[in-house]
């Protein structure tokens, strides 16, 4: 009980959260794990949640990385909408499918804008010393309006056909976003685990202080986290834009910042930080799609959803404090205590 | 305490917010015809009634070293419930308000609790509470109620004469409710322990002061707030639709911080907070004045005010670290 968690038992209890909600799925939802081929594409359920979840995995990638830091970044919904406007302003509407520029170098300077949004918010952190979450509200509610102003409050709609091929392609049968997370997270895994970036990052999360001390550069970690949030921000924009072939600055990753945060908390990562879980953070993601998706199955509207995301959180939070625990075995003993 | 001839560092910020705020109305009363006016001034309290009431409870959340996400939420779940039991239960407004306020103190309180009662950051249990009070809104209904209330109408209607100028009543209920959380937050105990604690809570806890329930009734309160504005939201569109107040809590939280509140806690006043949304409602103003900037304008005008007075936050609280070495009596009871 109170040995501190093993990476495999971080990833057990997401997992299986996963597992019951599928389990469920199996024998109330009809067709839920039907897979078909049309066309040698493959549909199903299963497939579309992946693709769904997608934008929000990317998402949570960056965002693992800033909670690992004890930090937070809550712009990243507006970071997105930022981005859906810069390719959406730069392709253009043309109803011939006729892009302004080409596409690569319209997804090009998205993905710019994006990173520079993740060095302003770096920088304010680890320069000017705000808190996290202070630092990012700047952005969060600034953001909102350099994307409405970038589209001229419009919602611009898209025809270029090979840009589609990001959110809505396939690509040997499966769905093309799935490769951009797979590649992303394993980029991402290995930079991180395989040389010594990841302990660095984990060393600024537990104490800032301390790392400096032992000759970590603790300022340009966390410069670069945000940066790289704002990247994860950035591909995730193009993603959403492709999806819907539109750019609304007003609704486009509205509310991702908190799916997001979400899926991160529940792959285990703690809003503490100190330690992350990159592939737990991608199962809480897959969790809260599933979710989303189970209820559409059973007719709920789907705004009510939320009432559920909300209870879900709860439960989390109450998981990871530390009192609750100790309430738990003091009433049980020293039982383990249940998801 | 206060020293006779300097000016207290710590109102610096408040100053810096009154004069942006006379700066701002009086560039605009320079450029543009017919913008220097009592009722245009007026306007300001009756177009963002709603905000003042909510950057009350907001205030006191920061101040304590905490954050309330859910208040947007919170006021359209009162809409909803208000005009639901109005039009749907046709109840009487007698009944209405105190449930709407209740519901709301409940939810905040119940926020509180988890938030004291487990050590859960307030950041998730607030966002948390976002989406439970949004979702829970759908599940009053879907669509917008219409009110159609005579005494909703009334208030919505009613203009109080000042000269040849006039108030809401919205506006009388916000102005009440900034007088009110005025006089708690200075000249009662509650009010001081907001402060102790959101100076520093290991130390409030040493002097013995009631943390937990402090820290409850602090959401509880902003629960209230959240609450009322929602009933006041409603006298302006009188109806009640789950999507309003998208966004609201961060023009809240950004209102409180260009009032000058320390978002590291332990500082701040809610008559800064005031002055904070008259700043807002001021560039709003300005853009509607101006014409060809699109509203959108605004939000990132609040960013970039954000932004300048968390910088100044910044240097005033290097300083502040250093006098309360000096001054570390006085350290505790910090005030706006």
């Amino acid at each position: 009980m109170k040995t501190s968690k093993t990476s495999s038992g971080s990833i057990l209890w997401p997992l299986v959260a996963l597992a019951v909600l599928m389990a469920f799925n199996l024998f109330f939802t009809p067709n839920f794990f039907r897979l078909e081929i049309i066309d040698g594409h493959l549909f199903g359920n299963v497939i579309d949640i992946i693709k769904n979840a997608a934008p929000i995995m990317i998402l949570a990638v960056g965002l693992t990385l800033v909670i690992a830091t004890h930090g937070i970044d809550i712009s990243v919904g507006s970071v997105v909408a930022i981005s859906a406007g810069v390719v959406a302003m730069l392709i253009g509407g043309d109803l011939k499918g006729e892009p302004k520029y080409p596409i690569f170098v319209a997804m090009a300077a998205a993905l710019l804008v994006s990173t520079l949004a993740g060095m302003w918010n770096g920088t304010l952190v680890s320069r000017i010393g705000m808190q996290p979450i202070i630092a990012t509200l700047i952005l969060f509610v600034a953001g909102r309006g350099i994307a409405m102003v970038t589209t001229n409050a419009m919602v611009v709609w898209l025809y270029a056909k090979p840009f589609a091929l990001l959110g809505q392609g396939y690509w040997l049968g499966l769905p093309f976003s799935i490769y951009i997370v797979a590649f992303l997270v394993l980029l991402t895994a290995f930079v991180t685990r395989k040389t010594a970036i990841g302990l660095f990052i984990e060393a600024v999360g537990i104490n800032p202080t301390a790392a400096r001390f032992a000759g970590i550069n603790s300022k340009n970690i966390l410069f670069w986290v945000y940066t790289f949030s704002g990247f994860c921000a950035g591909i995730s924009g193009l993603i959403v834009c492709s999806t819907v072939m539109s750019a609304d600055g007003n609704n486009a990753g509205n509310l991702f910042e908190l799916d997001a945060i979400l899926a991160v908390v529940l792959g285990g990562t703690s809003l503490n930080g100190g330690k992350f879980y990159l592939l737990g953070s991608m199962v809480g993601a897959l969790i809260i799609q599933t979710l989303t998706t189970t209820i559409y199955a059973f007719n709920v509207p789907p705004e009510i959803s939320q009432v559920v995301k909300a209870l879900f959180v709860y439960g989390v939070s109450l998981l990871q404090s530390g009192k609750f625990r100790a309430k738990i075995s003091g009433l049980f003993g020293a039982k383990e205590i249940e998801a | 305490m206060k020293k006779r001839n300097a000016i207290d560092p710590r109102s610096l910020p408040i100053l810096v917010t009154l004069a942006l705020f006379v700066a701002m109305f009086g560039a605009g009363s320079l450029a543009f015809f017919g913008f220097f006016s009592l009722q245009n001034f007026l306007n300001l309290f009756i177009d963002n009634a709603y905000l003042l009431i909510l950057a009350v409870g907001m205030t006191f959340v920061i101040v304590s070293g905490g954050i309330d996400l859910s208040v947007g939420s919170m006021l359209a779940l009162s809409t909803m419930i208000a005009s639901s039991l109005l039009e749907r239960s046709h109840l009487d407004p007698i009944l209405v308000i105190p449930i709407v306020l209740l519901a709301g103190t409940a939810l905040g309180f119940f926020m509180g609790y988890l938030i004291h009662a487990f050590d859960l950051p307030p950041f998730i249990i607030t966002l948390a509470g976002l989406y439970l009070a949004r979702g829970l809104c759908y599940v009053v209904s879907i669509d917008t109620i219409g009110i159609t209330n005579d005494f909703w109408e009334k208030a919505a209607h009613a203009q109080i004469k000042i000269g040849d100028s006039f108030l809401s009543p919205s506006a009388i209920i916000a102005l009440a409710v900034v007088l009110a959380g005025f006089f708690v937050a200075r000249y009662t105990g509650f009010g001081r322990n907001v402060y102790a604690i959101g100076g520093s809570e290991q130390s409030a806890v040493l002097m013995g002061l009631p943390v937990g329930r402090t820290k409850v009734a602090i959401y509880a309160l902003s629960g209230f707030c959240s609450a009322l504005a929602g009933i006041v939201f409603t006298f302006y569109t009188l109806s009640g639709y789950a999507l309003d107040g998208k966004g609201m809590e961060l023009d809240t939280i950004a209102s409180v911080v260009i009032g000058g509140t320390l978002l590291t806690g332990g500082f701040g006043s809610v008559f800064g907070s005031m002055l904070g949304v008259l700043v807002y409602g001021t560039i709003q103003v300005l853009i509607v004045f101006q014409g060809t900037l699109n509203s959108w304008w605004t939000r990132i005008a609040i960013g970039f005010l954000v932004f300048v007075f968390c910088v100044l936050q910044r240097a005033f609280d290097v300083r502040a670290t250093r006098a309360a070495v000096n001054q570390a009596s006085e350290a505790a009871s910090a005030k706006g």
